[in-house]
């Protein structure tokens, strides 16, 4: 039973179900427009790439939104020098966030622990002041950097792309995907995170992956034992920082635009938390982390008070009005709010974060039927097979 | 857990797994409809017996610029009511030429969402997205950020969604980042300068050198640019221009250089808390009790608001500025939209809630004199749109840019209030024809009516 349930095609065919038909079951959440599954998908395969450093070697980064950032600049500029087609700005986008990965994990993976994630802070820090002012004629500042119709595209150029009335679409190769607009913008991303998953599956049980976990076990002995660990480490950083910079140049391709607040630490912060949310450690936990933030800070946020009457409408008059006086505070702009006490609660309760719940719950349902005799422990084996769990749930 | 107790998938079983379900979840792919997929059927369009369309107000409700993002919302909220028929109908009774009927739009009641743009591309984008997406928006509104503004501005062209700018006053927005989508009515820092130079040189001389503190973005850009034009063809001369962070708070370290510098003139590009900040701040440094070059120190602030001014208290008074709208003006249109907004509020509107208030009935206004909500004729029924009515006397929406012409308020922090509200005092009503200029000088490109 519990082989089947691990087994690399079942965990990958239910996952890409899931993510693939999550048009149809998000819709009952109201989070079933493009946009804003553009953006699980995006900030999943964000989380997905830091929890290969943070979840594997513990090494707590919080500078990564720095490589988001550098992904979605390279990639603009992609669209604005070479071409609208996306396959080479996200490619581009993977290999400079890469080379800014491997030069700040050099100098940064010499300290660990909490040097460590003041290191990244510091370069997160620096990269965004330098995005925000000194390098203007590159980011275009607080602005943001855009698209124009002036803009060369010489490879378009070259290819003789006809010109045409208004600022052209991102694009696959013109004719195979037209427009990244829209579910089709959705399912590029999702095609993408599955492949991103994939990868993550394959580094979680590989040998590599092994020495990462032995690194956040036990660092001295793994050196006793003749390892130096040091490249593992970059490696990872450096893994994790393309991830990210995939996810930024996938962020420009769908919306062609990059904005400095793209690598302040709060976003940096933000990834953390999908991560700690989620599961730290666990494949699937940092999607289901980035999922939550990103529907707290899209549907929560929008909800006023209008909007409250008419979910409480069932209620009797005095009862509405009071329930949306309770309730008002913690939606519209007081979601942080929200985030906050849930973030907590996991946190107190479920040191595991939501994975931890969820092998709870099974654990739970298991010894009802006999099946178990002791709730699953937390580790990583669990959590392999709650990959399908979850992804079911 | 190691490799060889799992059994790996082959690339050929990943391919097959891959096609197969992405197959099945491309279906419901077939049943969204594109922007313009043909004719008259467009992104949101209303069915024809929808009793009601939803329009989407995107301000700041945090940052920097928040208070100016609350009283734009009030503002669209009163112009929803109007336009519905409620309350006393506030501008609709003013606005000439009128199609509105106080029915609603083309007899469909008016609602609508509201979103968080934080003040930033980002999280802006995001929120109008969501309402076009979501929440079928026929039109976005908000601002109060020209870089925000010019963001939300190249979405809804792409998306083919109309853009009414609330408060943004960056050259840009109807300059080089123009799009036929978007419309602004406020005015711009190109015609502060224009309508400020006269006033400067009559109260300040020609021979005086400035020092800038600049929002560090494309607003505080192009209003430096302008004010620097004006006042070097004044002859005074720029010491130094400095630029600031967004949301910075402590501007001391930018203020201390000044006391130095040899400049006895300060000019400070910000706006909002940002503005309130740097100006209190160079208060209490003791700029404006100094002497510099025999000539008493100066500070202007090229863009101001009556929330700035509440919120800068003592400091604003006697300094020199303009303003796109002011509650103190006695048209009629003016007298009816205070009326009305006080009524409901119990405080007058602010220049930013004025120019949401006119920019949704002016929409509302062309959708009923275009006879449908199918935004290219829409938006040829704005173009070049001339009306009045509406607080700033005849304003004529220019088909070229997009920008409206109209007259522009000079002002001066009032040292006499005689009311909380009673903070601006009118100096000069400069009338359009000394602001204008010509629609070519900033470049830019509309681009097309159908996207």
């Amino acid at each position: 039973m519990k082989k089947i349930l691990s087994s690399t095609p079942l965990i990958m065919l239910i996952f890409s179900v899931v993510v693939l038909s999550a048009p149809i079951w998000l819709a009952p959440l109201g989070a079933n427009y493009p946009d804003l599954l553009q953006k699980f998908a995006i900030f999943g395969i964000f989380a997905v790439g830091y929890n290969i450093l943070f979840g594997l070697t513990g090494y707590l980064s919080f500078g990564h939104a720095t490589f988001l950032g550098i992904g979605s600049y390279t990639a603009v500029w992609s669209f604005k020098l070479l071409t609208m087609n996306i396959l080479p700005a996200i490619i581009l986008a993977m290999i400079v966030s890469g080379v800014f990965a491997l030069v700040i994990g050099f100098l940064s993976l010499r300290r660990s622990g909490i040097y460590f994630s003041i290191l990244t802070l510091a370069f997160a820090q620096m990269a965004y002041s330098l995005a925000y002012s000194v390098l203007t004629p590159i980011t275009n500042g607080e602005t943001g950097l855009q698209l124009t119709q002036q803009d060369p595209r010489y490879l378009d150029a070259i290819a003789g792309i006809p010109v045409k009335d208004g600022l052209p679409s991102t694009n696959l190769f013109g004719t195979l995907i037209k427009s990244m607009d829209g579910y089709f913008g959705f399912y590029v991303a999702a095609v993408v995170l599955i492949v991103a998953f994939y990868i993550s599956l394959k580094i979680f049980r590989s040998p590599f992956g092994m020495k990462l976990r032995a690194i956040k076990s036990n660092q001295t002995r793994m050196k006793y034992t003749g390892f130096n660990t040091r490249p593992y480490l970059l490696t990872a950083f450096v893994i994790s920082g393309m991830y990210a910079g995939l996810a930024g140049g996938l962020l420009a391709s769908i919306d062609p635009l990059a904005g400095a607040e793209r690598m302040q630490w709060t976003a940096s912060g933000e990834v953390v938390l999908m991560t700690i949310l989620g599961g730290v450690g666990t494949l699937i936990g940092p999607l289901l982390g980035a999922t939550i933030i990103k529907y707290f800070e899209n549907i929560f946020s929008a909800l006023n008070s209008n909007e409250l009457h008419k979910i409480f409408d069932f209620l009797p008059e005095g009862m509405e009005n009071f329930m949306v006086t309770v309730v008002g505070p913690f939606v519209g702009e007081g979601w942080h709010l929200t985030l906050g006490l849930v973030f907590m609660i996991v946190v107190i309760f479920l040191p595991g974060g939501i994975m931890q719940g969820i092998s709870h719950l099974f654990g739970f349902i298991k010894r009802i039927f006999g099946m178990g005799d002791k709730p699953a422990p937390v580790d990583d084996t669990v959590n392999n097979d709650s990959v399908s769990k979850g992804g079911a749930s | 857990m190691s490799n060889d107790k799992t059994p790996t998938l082959d690339r050929r079983g990943f391919l097959k797994a891959s096609v197969a379900t992405s197959m099945a979840a491309t279906a419901p792919m077939f049943f969204m409809k594109d922007a313009f997929a043909k004719g008259e059927a467009f992104r949101n369009s209303p069915k024809a017996d929808a009793k009601t369309i939803t329009l989407g107000f995107n301000v700041p409700q945090t940052g920097a610029y928040a208070d100016e993002g609350a009283d734009e919302l009030r503002a669209f909220k009163l112009a929803v009511k109007h336009l519905n028929g409620e309350g006393d109908g506030g501008m609709m009774n003013t606005f000439k030429p009128s199609a509105l009927k106080g029915n609603g739009v083309l007899g469909k009641k008016v609602e609508f969402v509201t979103g968080d743009t934080q003040t930033k591309s980002d999280a802006a984008r995001a929120s109008a997205k969501r309402m076009i997406e979501k929440d079928g928006v026929l039109m976005i509104s908000g601002g109060s950020s020209s870089g925000v503004a010019i963001a939300v501005q190249g979405l809804c062209q792409e998306m083919g969604t109309i853009f009414m700018a609330g408060l943004t006053h960056s050259n840009d927005t109807t300059g080089k980042d123009k799009r036929r989508y978007g419309f602004r009515h406020f005015f711009n820092a190109k015609m502060t300068g224009s309508a400020l130079g006269p006033v400067l040189k009559e109260e300040m001389g020609t021979e005086r050198k400035t020092y800038h503190l600049t929002s560090d973005y494309t607003w505080g850009w192009t209003q430096e640019e302008s004010i620097k034009e004006t006042t070097e063809g004044l002859g005074w001369k720029t010491v130094k221009t400095v630029k600031t962070p967004v949301g910075a708070g402590d501007f001391s370290q930018y203020i201390t250089p000044i006391l130095n510098s040899g400049a006895d003139t300060l000019i400070l590009n910000h706006y909002g808390k940002d503005m309130i900040n740097s100006l209190t701040q160079s208060v209490q440094f003791g700029l404006r009790d100094k002497q510099v070059n025999g000539k008493n120190f100066e500070i202007i602030v090229p863009l101001y608001s009556r929330l700035m001014a509440q919120g800068a208290g003592k400091n604003l008074q006697g300094i020199l500025g303009t303003t796109n709208w002011n509650w103190a003006l006695t048209d009629d249109g003016s007298k009816a939209f205070v009326k009305s907004f006080g009524k409901e509020y119990g405080n007058p509107p602010s220049q930013a809630a004025h120019t949401c208030y006119v920019q949704t009935l002016l929409y509302a206004n062309a959708c009923e004199v275009a006879g449908t909500f199918y935004p290219p004729e829409v938006i040829k029924a704005l173009e070049g749109f001339k009306f009045d009515g509406m607080g700033n006397g005849k304003t004529e929406y220019r088909a070229e840019d997009h920008q409206c012409f109209k007259d522009v308020l000079v002002v001066r922090g009032n040292d006499k209030p005689t009311s909380q509200f009673d903070l601006l005092k009118i100096v000069k009503e400069v009338p359009r024809s000394a602001v204008e200029y010509e629609a070519k000088v900033f470049g830019g490109d509309l681009g097309p009516y159908k996207v």
